[in-house]
């Protein structure tokens, strides 16, 4: 297995390969695996005012984590990204089906509007958001227009504006992995279903769901971890009211300059990440998609 | 099977009239076929001539344009797949890959909201049946092309279907594989008695398997028939090429004698030829059909027409030879061997003769030649 793996590294005969590896290598090394390894580092030491850390090892981070006040802040930011979550499924599976039906010529074109709000930063896109939902806002002005409501309404600083933000920034996450399962489902998979009696809502239930489970988990984790570090959309559309996960290990290096404990909280997300791609995998591993022929 | 089928007043399955259209092109048109009950029916044509489609029109999956399906006297035109009686083997078998080969089997049933112990035994006289019991437990990706092909099958036909609609079921299998699965297939049709609509592009399974063969070409019926009226007294030149290997001689009608049989010029010889199923005028151009086991191969002093061996291949039970004639095309002749005659093998470049058995050759009006 290692020999399998480092062998093609010092391959003379294909110097272009090993060279192309070793930047791969090299670069995961320098910028993944060392970053990691410092932060884990980190999060068994202690802190010091001065010099931010002082050698000395301790579980006193991890132990701060399970302060009730800490996992508040865990358990809301997990129920917002869950939250968050569900409704990006919920519209993002109907999308993905519709585009994957539309006749072949259209697909690209649709999937390309979905990429478009990549090509802005999304701080910038979130701060436009704020632009929609603020007290003189466009849909207040609007609401009050049409004479729906006199007052303005609170929307921005609220909890709902932060997943407004996070489904926007998010939903195309959701999409892309599902609208690929989707493509691969075959049509006389639906039409041998429908051929042995089952309706329409239970080929679905049957064969559609089990079918697409796999990429309805790749786009719930695609979603929902980043969501639970997002802290700038809460910054901006939550004010300092709602708090994630993210703005917690945002603050304690920024603001309180308590690297330890902002460490192993980022530990914490990168376990409980690493257990949900776990899982996906599993699941992907039952439910194959290929059909040897 | 076919004559007790035919005895029947009325036949199980009628189509009427049928048409389809895609984009404005027509795939099928006119189609008028009956199908009887038990019978095994093949649908044998080209790519494109819209043999898949009409399967698709009996499953539910396609509309007509045009014309009525009846079933046991029902029109079932509008009727979705899923109230349709009848069942179809898909031809990359369709088989769910999350479920095992059991839950695959025994999905008909479950949507049928059958009790689950009627679904345990019926699905295991099933998989007995198709020689699958030890698989049950299995994903279809764990089982090999000829395995997937009988779970496909046993997932249709365990629903009791009055009609099987089978599309190119064994394309996808090797050739020995494939002999195996057409008796395999034979076989359960006998033991179900269930009527059979298979579709094809291979002529020669159309040939072994079915009772009756309807042989479309761009969305028509060109012939209906048994096995042996398709092969040996193909309706039109486009039959007589796409069912078996064809050698078509020109001629032209000389005179019609009073039996019926008509004298023809076929490459500067006068032959008298058997009466053919069309009426023949003087001056009509046409083509003789004969089979490569029709032909005979003579030295060059016989008579009959002169041409020399261009190939020879053994093929086991015959030797096969292609001879270009001196007035004409190239033509196939296939021969078995002969106890009396062991060595009548021809070389290459070797001037023969070809004849034919008398009474053997097919005459058809040459539509191709310019009128």
């Amino acid at each position: 297995m290692l020999t399998r793996l480092f062998k093609p590294l010092f391959d003379l005969k294909a110097p272009f390969r090993s060279g192309v590896l070793w930047l791969i290598w090299g670069w995961l090394i320098l910028l993944v695996l060392l970053p990691n390894l410092l932060v884990i580092g980190v999060s068994f030491l202690e802190r010091d005012p001065q010099d931010f850390i002082r050698f000395s090892v301790t579980l006193d981070n991890y132990r701060r984590l399970f302060d009730p006040l800490y996992l508040g802040v865990f358990l809301r930011s997990l129920h917002m990204a869950v939250l968050a979550t569900v409704l990006c499924l919920l519209i993002g599976y109907p999308f993905a089906w519709g585009v994957s039906r539309v006749t072949p010529r259209w697909r690209p074109l649709l999937m390309f509007l979905l990429i478009v709000p990549f090509w802005t930063n999304s701080l910038v896109r979130t701060y436009a958001i704020k632009v929609l939902l603020a007290g003189n806002g466009l849909i207040n002005s609007f609401l009050i227009d049409v004479g729906l409501i006199s007052q303005p309404v609170q929307l921005l600083y609220t909890e709902g504006a932060v997943i407004i933000g996070l489904i926007y920034v998010l939903l195309p996450f959701m999409i892309l992995p599902l609208y690929s399962v989707f493509e691969q489902l075959r049509e006389d998979l639906l039409a041998a279903s429908a051929d042995l009696g089952a309706s329409r809502w239970r080929t679905f239930r049957h064969v559609v769901i089990p079918m697409t489970m796999p990429g309805v988990i790749a786009g719930c984790l695609l979603v929902l971890l980043p969501a639970m570090g997002m802290f700038y959309i809460a910054d901006v559309l939550g004010g300092s009211r709602v708090l994630l996960v993210g703005n917690v290990i945002k603050s304690q290096f920024l603001d309180a300059r308590d690297w330890p404990f902002g460490a192993a909280a980022s530990v914490l997300l990168t376990v409980a990440m690493a257990l949900l791609l776990l899982a996906y995998w599993q699941s992907v591993r039952r439910v194959r998609q290929q059909v040897a022929l | 099977m076919t004559d007790a089928a035919t005895a029947k007043p009325s036949p199980q399955l009628s189509l009427r009239g049928l048409a389809k259209r895609f984009d404005g092109k027509a795939v099928l048109s006119d189609i008028q076929l009956d199908i009887h009950d038990g019978e095994f029916i093949t649908l044998l044509g080209p790519s494109g001539c819209g043999k898949t489609t009409l399967l698709r029109m009996l499953a539910g999956f396609e509309t007509p344009d045009e014309g009525s399906i009846r079933l046991d006297g029902a029109d079932i035109v509008g009727l979705p797949p899923n109230h349709r009686p009848l069942n179809t083997v898909f031809q990359n078998y369709a088989l769910f890959p999350h479920m095992t080969v059991f839950q695959n089997v025994a999905y008909g049933l479950r949507m049928e909201r059958c009790p689950a112990a009627e679904i345990r035994t019926r699905v295991e006289q099933m998989l007995a049946m198709v020689q699958l019991s030890e698989f049950a437990a299995r994903k279809p990706h764990q089982l090999s092309g000829g395995q997937q092909q009988r779970v496909a099958i046993a997932r249709a036909v365990i629903k009791r279907p009055r009609v099987l609609l089978l599309d190119e079921p064994l394309s996808a299998l090797d050739f020995k594989l494939r002999k195996t699965m057409q008796l395999e297939l034979k076989r359960i049709q006998r033991e179900l008695g269930i009527t059979f609509v298979f579709v094809t592009h291979d002529q020669e399974e159309a040939l072994s398997m079915s009772d009756r063969v309807v042989v479309l070409n761009q969305g028509q019926i060109e012939q209906l028939g048994t096995p042996r009226e398709v092969y040996e007294r193909p309706a039109s030149l486009f039959v007589a090429r796409f069912v078996g290997e064809a050698n078509l001689l020109p001629g032209e009608i000389a005179g019609v004698a009073d039996d019926g049989r008509v004298q023809v010029d076929v490459m500067g010889q006068r032959m008298l030829l058997r009466r053919p199923f069309f009426p023949a005028t003087p001056g009509q151009k046409v083509k003789i059909l004969l089979r490569p086991e029709d032909m005979r191969l003579g030295t060059a002093d016989e008579s009959g027409f002169p041409g020399r061996v261009l190939e020879r291949s053994y093929k086991g039970s015959t030797l096969d030879a292609v001879v270009r004639l001196d007035a004409g095309p190239d033509i196939l002749a296939s021969e078995f061997f002969d106890e009396d005659y062991p060595d009548f093998d021809h070389r290459r470049g070797e001037p023969v003769t070809v004849t034919w058995v008398p009474s053997w050759e097919w005459l058809l009006p040459d539509a191709d030649a310019p009128v």
